[in-house]
Order: C-alpha cells, then sequence, then structure tokens
C-alpha cells in the first residue's frame, strides 16, 4: 500500500499517515466542503447517528458473554483479542484488544494520550470527546474529575487506573454487572451495556422502571 | 438523522455491509465515506437513484471482474461510485482528487504526533 514502516517507538505515528483511500476519502470530503455542499458537523452528525449507535453493540455482546459465561470472561482476561475473535469481531491485524474488568476495588478508563487509538472492532468509532485534547490530558491528571464531568461518583476506596491506548493495544473496559440482573439473557444484559461504560465514563446501569 | 436519509442510502440494489440496526463499518474512512454520499443526497447534489446506478454499476464492474465477492471491498467501491459520480455531474476531475489526496497524505506525514492533520501542514501546499 505504501512505504511507511512502522516504527515501534512510536505507537501513534499510524495516525499521522493516510492510506490511499484514507487520503482519497479526505479529498472528496474536502472538495465537496469547499464547494458548500457538505458542513462538516453535518458528516459528523450522519457518523455520529449510524456508528456510535451501532459499532458499541459488539462490544455489548462481549461484555454480556463475559457476565453470563466464566469460562469466556477468563479466556477474554488471558487473551482479549482471540475472545472477541470468538463473536466475530477483529481488527484488521497487529490490534491487540486488552479487556480490563473493573472489580469494587478498582475502576478502568481508557484514554489514547496522542491521538484516538480506539478498539473499533469492539466498539465502532471513538466519540468526539475522546479525540479532543482535554480528555485526553485530563483523564490522565484528574480521572476522578473526568468521572464527574460524565456524572460518575465511584464509592470511596475504590481507586481508579488509566490505560492509554497505542497503536498496538486498545483497551475495551469490562464493567461491572450491576445487582438486579440475575438470570438475564445476554441480549438482555448487552442492553444495558453504554458505550461509555466500555471507555469507564460510564457505569452498566439497570434503569428504574417506569 | 431520520429514517428516510438512510433508505435513501441505502436504496441501492447492491447490499451495504448491515446488522440488524443498519450500515456496519470496518474501519473509521468507510463510515466517512458513507455519510458523505448521506449529506450529499440531503444536499440535493444527487439523487437516491443516481447513487444506486453509480454504485451498482461500479460493483457490477468489480464482480465482472473478479472482485466483491465477500464485500470487503464494499467501500472502496463506493468510494469510486462517489468519485465517478461528481466527475459525471462536472464537479471534480480525477486529476483534482489525484492532488489533493496527495496534498492529504503530504499533510499527515508531515503532522506532529498527536496533533490533528490539517492540509495546511502540506509542506508543498501553495498559500
Amino acid at each position: 500500500m505504501s512505504g511507511h514502516h512502522h516504527h515501534h517507538d512510536h505507537d501513534h505515528d499510524h495516525d499521522n499517515h493516510f492510506t490511499p483511500i484514507e487520503a482519497r476519502v479526505k479529498a472528496l470530503e474536502t472538495l465537496m466542503v469547499a464547494k458548500g455542499y457538505v458542513d462538516p458537523a453535518a458528516l459528523d452528525a450522519i457518523i455520529d447517528t449510524y456508528e456510535t449507535k451501532i459499532g458499541p453493540r459488539n462490544g455489548a455482546r462481549v461484555v454480556a458473554r463475559a457476565w453470563s459465561d466464566p469460562a469466556f470472561a477468563a479466556r477474554l482476561k488471558a487473551d482479549g483479542s482471540a475472545a472477541v475473535a470468538e463473536l466475530g469481531y477483529g481488527g484488521r491485524g497487529g490490534e491487540h484488544i486488552v479487556a480490563v474488568f473493573n472489580t469494587p476495588e478498582e475502576h478502568n478508563l481508557i484514554v489514547c494520550t496522542l491521538c484516538s487509538c480506539y478498539p473499533w472492532p469492539v466498539l465502532g468509532l471513538p466519540p468526539v470527546w475522546y479525540k479532543c485534547p482535554p480528555y485526553r490530558s485530563k483523564a490522565v491528571i484528574d480521572p476522578r474529575g473526568v468521572l464527574a464531568d460524565f456524572g460518575v461518583t465511584l464509592p470511596q476506596g475504590q481507586s481508579i487506573r488509566v490505560w492509554d491506548s497505542t497503536a498496538e493495544t486498545r483497551f475495551i473496559v469490562i464493567p461491572m454487572r450491576p445487582v438486579g440482573t440475575e438470570g438475564w439473557s445476554e441480549e438482555k444484559l448487552a442492553s444495558i451495556v453504554s458505550r461509555d461504560s466500555m471507555i469507564g465514563t460510564g457505569l452498566a446501569v439497570v434503569e428504574a422502571q417506569s | 438523522m431520520s429514517q428516510p436519509d438512510l433508505a435513501a442510502a441505502l436504496a441501492a440494489d447492491t447490499p451495504i455491509p448491515r446488522d440488524a440496526d443498519g450500515p456496519v463499518f470496518a474501519e473509521p474512512w468507510q463510515a466517512q465515506a458513507f455519510a458523505l454520499v448521506v449529506a450529499l443526497q440531503n444536499k440535493g447534489v444527487f439523487t437516491a437513484d443516481e447513487w444506486a446506478q453509480a454504485l451498482g454499476a461500479e460493483i457490477a464492474e468489480a464482480v465482472a471482474e473478479g472482485g466483491c465477492r465477500d464485500g470487503s471491498d464494499y467501500y472502496e467501491r463506493w468510494c469510486e461510485a462517489l468519485e465517478h459520480l461528481l466527475i459525471d455531474k462536472g464537479l471534480t476531475s480525477h486529476a483534482g482528487v489525484d492532488a489533493l489526496a496527495a496534498s492529504w497524505a503530504r499533510a499527515a506525514e508531515a503532522t506532529p504526533h498527536g496533533k490533528p492533520i490539517v492540509l495546511e501542514n502540506d509542506p508543498e501546499r501553495e498559500r
């Protein structure tokens, strides 16, 4: 495809390289924006509508399976890429998916401090805020403050571990299974797993029945 | 985004890779290309029918040449269809897209790690 070589001392340099097709899509977009036919914000809105709704459902199925099947959870912990491949999810190779499990003692939060590395195969495209500098820096400096921004308060005594994604290693948070979900089907369990809960900026919660 | 937009985008006879809830994308550029087509239809730059014909023709050509069997190159065909349709409409040219794509590629390489890639970073860009 190109003469670009990946250097392992720069985990993130993949982000500063466009494959020919990526460059072509950007070119078409630029042309249409310049002509006033396309508003970049409208494109973001379309992508958000179609992609954020769809991509994270893969991850939600992974979480629901892990909650339901201890043997799967163990495999997921040992080798995330292999375990998610059991469900048919995989990347374009080279990226390892690492599942980090929340526990009563430790909450996990994922970030990519240098760009926007993200586990596409299980979560789809990253949300806009994930790519923004404020999140990327604050997640490291003040993770508890980030959670507060998202309306999440952790119990005292639960520490926060921040995982910095790279081109090679992408993390997915496995949230804790909420109480009151005993006996639920995997499908029903998956429905309460939000994208944010798999980034660590949210929790899996059972909505109060109205 | 309302359902009719999606219906229009999916009007092509050729099935889009999707699951029960909508289109699925393997990589971000595919979502960008998808969104671009939806936005251009919303703006009336081309109709759903014109898009269906353009994409259908591109895929038929690829299938005739032995490609597009498993759908893995679906969005490559999608991009070609878009480019050809815009050229047919007189909105751009192959050379124009080539030049701009090359500029984006140079801009990406010239962008420091962790910084957003913007076209202005192309060292050869005319100012």
